[in-house]
């Protein structure tokens, strides 16, 4: 038997969303298969999921304040993939963003009223993450180290870094020997929506991010010179395309967006800053994710980062009802990657079983 | 061989073919590019099976149905693009697919052998070099002790001379003449006449996949081959409209180019083209053709040399600012350089030119005006497609390189290079295409044509210029009675003074 | 104080020793090309099959195998959309890392705070045991340290001198003149994707049952992000990774003695990450071969067919 594999060329936009939903589908099951061989009843887990993200007015507050690192980070990683630049430190990006917000915050936090000190930081971590994206884009330019492995490293550099920063010479005053920063002042902490944990300015900065990524992906020059190196690097190179600029900048726009994404956790949600793992838990991760689902389309990363938030809700969730792991998530997360790999295999593949032997 | 057809996706690669060879021979298989030469060795060495016909070793007959059943049958091939690991040592390379290699410490006691069969054959290496630290000539030693370690007794060699200096070349052909007569029996594959007079004792001659002639070698001469090769008294026809002679557009100046592997595969050329002219390139593929547009187009170094558009020099611009000064490219392999295959068809209308005023504003792209830029050039160059909202890949080959090559006219460019322009299209989509360069041609424009096709080249261009490796054999007018000739130039045996 | 040396030693290796088996396992996959970022899960899995196993047996030998089961079948996942999808290697094992992580926890969570009654005992070697000061730093350990030797001078041979060395590099340097040769590029690659897995699941279970004697989530704490940067240090070569293990594991023991002295313990954390980007950086200086990854790692491979 030959299995014989060809490139399908006539895909359209429907066949595209069947093969998304066909995906999602085929992973559910899956996931409800394993739980159900660990003893889980696989109908309540996945409606308790699902309620406890969209089903009560907490849930949605919740979800929604879980999607906004997501949504900037996400929409980031959609321009930086499109390059065909394998951005996996968007974490590091996020914390290195956090802490130059951080640091702007707390020391020029208290001299200035909230209108100007909430921009500065938010500046500041775009920058922070821009310089710290940049790094992996001139080691690959400059001397061809792959980017996967620098930006992988990065992230645990930046790691260690931030924690030796805050139970060193950052560690809070008022902290009691225990490694946080002191509180951002009053005019620095982001207001909620009240009743809610949502930093309404950072959703606001998402919301625009993905639409000026929107624009700027589709409508300009630039955009475009990122689709075509993505489609095609041999015509991008044709056609003049300048390579070395275009991927420092997308690399600044990436690290930059993680970095936005960074202060809104530092600022927003936790106002000091603290261990790594407890300002982002794995959201540069989630993110590839939340970005390959959106086909890297900045409008749908939207949908994508409420859906990947509605699972993070749902997994604590039921983490609380059915004392389930708080790794559980992981297992949505890795399941659905999977099947999404496979469906966007199919699409672009065509698959022919040939079971005669020899003659081709 | 006997009675041997292949084809692919209904293109006849070769029909019904027979072909013989005896112990103690070197046969030579003469064609030109496309002529059936290589399908019919891959077809010797198990690497394609044929639709009909078969083969058959001292009398009986055979199945080739992998390289692995050719091996064992006592045929070798040195491919054209040697397949060597660059990074492991010789010993290594040859180790992965010898047979009877050890388990544990092949390298050490494979040696042995490799130096014995070396000495045979005065095949000399050094089995503990690693190949990136060889020359190409004994990266190719490598390669053929590696068939006869396997067990060849048959040896097929394809273009073996294409990468070899030409004391390289010397030496190779002692080997072979070694080889011969210690019984093997060796096919050479070439275009170049001389080479097959040289060393082969009969030459079989391939054209449009099927034999045209065979003969031994004693017994023809550079004409008789070069016609067989060519298929066809050559005929000429000015059917264009002569034009007066005009300003000089470009003038390339001795320049020397690097191929992908740091040899010299320009070697001194120099030429001038004129407005309402369209100038040939004629030659078989890999003679250096690629590379020479390459660098008047801006993607690869001119290592000396110049190239003067108009009054400006662009040797080794960019290419953004080469065509910006006015020469535009239709590319070799269309969808492989010309196009974002995934983009939408109004994309690719502007791929090079994205950046041009008309269709951009600082940053955005004045999409209502690219729109409006494709619909135009869909109509006017004949481009068959159900809207500009296509994705570009769907579209058939001739339309792709319709769209490819109004794209690139539409500036009304000084200088178009066009390479192999019409290859793989239909009759209507080629005669098109061909239509349209002599449209520029007559409304001002130079033309660089570069083609395999002799009858596009005779019937397009004004002056016609030969190449092989990396020289012009030629450079002549149309009318030029000297270009029935153009076969042996094209096989490297005569130089003529323009 | 030589009680303090001793003591560090001993703990040194003892790190080393998980560090060495996954980087081993991930040297053979990433030698024949496949790039298996999916390590720190395999590791999650095999640590928690073999606790489970072992619990249930008593017999913590056979988590060793059931680990090791484990730990390849898991990795064919990744082997599968890696070579017969010729999909994104670096998205499926991310995948694969999310899953394992995941699923370990959940099979994991009725497990903890239940401590194993027999974790793998170590075995002092006789005679050199009793050597002072060098026998109990290298010759009283767990069968894991001298499997991870053994391991790593077998599969440094095996690349180096036997022909099915030759087959795995070449088919991760020039795959398609491998496949020429009449090698099922492929296959190859499928088996060092598995073995890869094996001995991470290997490296998991040594975490589980010898190194510790619980399981607790997130049990395997970014070690298999340290494996895929030791890989690179190590420049692919399992002996250099010997030293690299214990380097990087070495690094770990001493932090926190180190910081009296005033050198700060996260400073030395981010040392091997640190230490590994600037040998790919002089690698690129250089422009040496011989501290270049195998050409072909991580790039798309589909078999030739006209």
């Amino acid at each position: 038997m030959k299995i014989k594999v060809t490139d399908r060329i006539d895909i359209l936009p429907r066949h595209s969303l069947l093969s998304l939903v066909f995906s999602l589908a085929a992973g559910l099951l899956t996931i409800s298969f394993i739980f159900m061989v660990f003893g889980v009843n696989p109908f309540y887990a996945l409606a308790k999921i699902f309620s406890g993200s969209f089903g009560s007015l907490y849930g949605i507050k919740e979800t929604i304040t879980k999607a906004i690192p997501l949504i900037l980070v996400g929409s980031g990683l959609a321009l930086a993939f499109r390059a065909k630049f394998w951005n996996i430190g968007a974490e590091s990006q996020l914390l290195m963003g956090a802490i130059f917000g951080t640091w702007v915050g707390l020391n020029w936090g208290p001299h200035l009223p909230p209108a100007i000190i909430v921009p500065l930081m938010f500046l500041a971590g775009f920058i922070g993450g821009a310089l710290w994206g940049l790094i992996p884009a001139i080691l690959k330019i400059k001397f061809s180290i792959n980017e996967v492995i620098s930006t992988l490293m990065l992230n645990y550099i930046c790691n260690h870094f931030m924690t030796l920063l805050i139970v060193g010479p950052w560690r809070g005053k008022t902290k009691h020997g225990f490694p946080y920063t002191d509180d951002l002042p009053a005019s620095a902490a982001l207001s909620l929506i009240p009743g809610s944990r949502i930093h309404y300015a950072t959703l606001l900065i998402a919301i625009a991010t993905v639409i000026v990524l929107g624009i700027v992906i589709y409508k300009t020059r630039f955009g475009y010179e990122v689709r075509v190196i993505g489609e095609n690097p041999e015509a991008a190179k044709y056609s003049g395309i300048d390579f070395f600029k275009t991927t420092l900048i997308v690399m600044a726009i990436s690290g930059g967006a993680a970095g936005l994404a960074g202060v809104g956790e530092a600022a927003g949600i936790h106002h000091y800053l603290s261990y790594p793992e407890s300002i982002s838990s794995g959201y540069g991760f989630t993110a590839i994710i939340v970005a390959w689902l959106a086909k890297l389309n900045p409008l749908y990363v939207i949908l994508s980062a409420l859906f990947f938030a509605g699972i993070l809700v749902g997994g604590d969730a039921i983490q609380i009802s059915l004392g389930l792991p708080a790794a559980t998530v992981q297992i949505f997360n890795g399941t659905l990657l999977v099947f999404l790999i496979m469906g966007d295999f199919f699409l672009k593949n065509r698959v022919t079983l040939r079971w005669r032997s020899q003659r081709n | 061989m006997v009675d041997i057809s292949k084809s692919f996706q209904g293109v006849k690669a070769n029909t019904d073919i027979n072909l013989s060879i005896r112990e103690g021979e070197i046969l030579g298989l003469l064609g030109e590019n496309g002529a059936g030469k290589t399908t019919l060795m891959n077809i010797l060495y198990g690497l394609y099976q044929p639709d009909s016909g078969h083969i058959r070793i001292n009398g009986k007959n055979i199945a080739l149905n992998s390289p692995v059943d050719s091996r064992q049958h006592g045929i070798g091939m040195v491919h054209q693009h040697f397949m060597l690991v660059q990074n492991h040592s010789v010993a290594e390379n040859i180790a992965l697919g010898y047979e009877r290699a050890a388990m544990i410490f092949p390298q050490r006691k494979i040696k042995e052998t490799i130096l014995n069969f070396s000495r045979q054959f005065n095949l000399e290496i050094d089995p503990d070099k690693e190949v990136w630290q060889l020359s190409a000539g004994e990266q190719q030693r490598v390669e053929i002790i590696k068939a006869l370690m396997n067990g060849a007794d048959l040896l097929i060699l394809d273009e073996p001379t294409s990468v070899l200096t030409s004391q390289e070349t010397r030496d190779l052909f002692l080997n072979l003449k070694e080889m011969k007569n210690q019984g093997h029996l060796i096919i050479l594959i070439s275009h170049k006449l001389e080479e097959i007079l040289e060393i082969c004792d009969r030459v079989t001659v391939l054209q449009k996949g099927k034999i045209v002639g065979e003969a031994p070698t004693k017994a023809v001469d550079k004409k008789d081959l070069a016609r067989m090769m060519i298929g066809r008294d050559v005929i000429f026809r000015i059917e264009k409209e002569p034009m007066e002679s005009s300003e000089k557009v470009i003038s390339v100046d001795n320049i020397v180019v690097k191929g992908d592997k740091e040899l010299e595969v320009v070697t001194g050329v120099s030429f001038d083209i004129y407005r309402n002219e369209i100038f040939g390139i004629a030659g078989v593929s890999g003679n250096g053709q690629r590379e020479m547009v390459e660098a008047i187009t801006g993607l690869r170094r001119v290592e000396s040399g110049r190239i003067m558009l108009g009054g400006t020099d662009i040797t080794n611009e960019s290419a953004r600012y080469i065509y910006n000064s006015g020469v535009a490219h239709v590319p070799e392999e269309r969808i492989k350089f010309g196009i974002a295959p995934g983009l939408f068809l109004y994309d690719n209308a502007i791929l090079k030119q994205h950046h041009r005023q008309k269709f951009s504003n600082k940053f955005f792209l004045a999409y209502r005006k690219i729109k409006q830029h494709t619909q135009n050039l869909l109509s006017d160059f004949n481009v068959l497609a159900p809207s500009i909202n296509v994705q570009t890949k769907n579209l058939s080959g001739g339309n792709i390189q319709k769209l490819i090559l109004g794209r690139e006219i539409s500036e009304s460019p000084s200088l178009l290079v066009a390479s192999h322009p019409t290859y793989g299209l239909d009759v209507g989509a080629t005669e098109y295409l061909r239509k349209q360069l002599l449209r520029r041609r007559k409304e001002g424009g130079a033309v660089l044509l570069v083609s395999e096709d002799l009858e596009e080249i005779f019937e397009l261009c004004d002056r016609i210029a030969v190449m092989f490796q990396g020289e012009f054999m030629g450079v002549l007018g149309a009318d030029d009675p000297r270009l029935k000739d153009i076969g042996l130039m094209m096989a490297g045996s005569l130089r003529l003074q323009g | 104080m030589e009680d303090i040396i001793i003591s560090v030693a001993q703990r040194t290796l003892i790190a080393g020793t998980p560090l060495l088996l996954g980087t081993i396992g991930e040297v053979i996959c990433e030698r024949s090309g496949i790039l298996n970022l999916g390590v720190e899960g395999v590791m999650a899995i095999g640590a928690v099959t073999a606790f489970i196993v072992t619990f249930a047996t008593g017999n913590p030998w056979f988590g060793l195998m059931a680990a090791v089961v484990a730990g390849a079948l898991t990795s064919i996942l990744h082997a599968f959309v890696s070579i017969t999808l010729n999909s994104s290697q670096v998205v499926s094992g991310l995948a694969l890392t999310m899953l394992g992580l995941g699923i370990s926890g959940l099979v994991g969570k009725p497990y903890i705070g239940k401590p194993l009654a027999h974790k793998m005992a170590t075995w002092p070697i006789p005679i050199l045991a009793d050597i002072p000061v060098l026998g109990p730093i290298f010759f009283d350990h767990s069968p894991y340290f001298y499997l991870a030797l053994l391991l790593a001078l077998i599969s440094w041979f095996a690349l180096q001198h036997t022909r099915l060395g030759i087959v795995i590099r070449s088919a991760g340097e020039n795959p398609r003149a491998t496949e020429t040769q009449g090698v099922n590029v492929y296959r190859v690659r499928y088996w060092c994707v598995i073995i890869g897995g094996a001995l991470s699941g290997m490296a998991g279970a040594n975490l589980s049952t010898a190194y510790s004697k619980s399981w607790i989530e997130g049990m395997t704490a970014g070690r298999g992000w340290i494996v895929i940067a030791l890989t690179i240090f190590a420049l692919w070569n399992p002996l250099r990774a010997v030293i690299g293990a214990f380097l990087f594991g070495g690094i770990f023991v001493v932090q926190y003695l180190l910081q009296p002295l005033g050198i700060s313990p996260n400073f030395l954390a981010m040392l091997p990450y640190v230490a590994t980007l600037l040998v790919l950086f002089i690698g690129a200086l250089q422009d040496s071969r011989k501290l270049n990854p195998p050409a072909m790692l991580a790039e798309p491979y589909r078999r030739g067919e006209r």
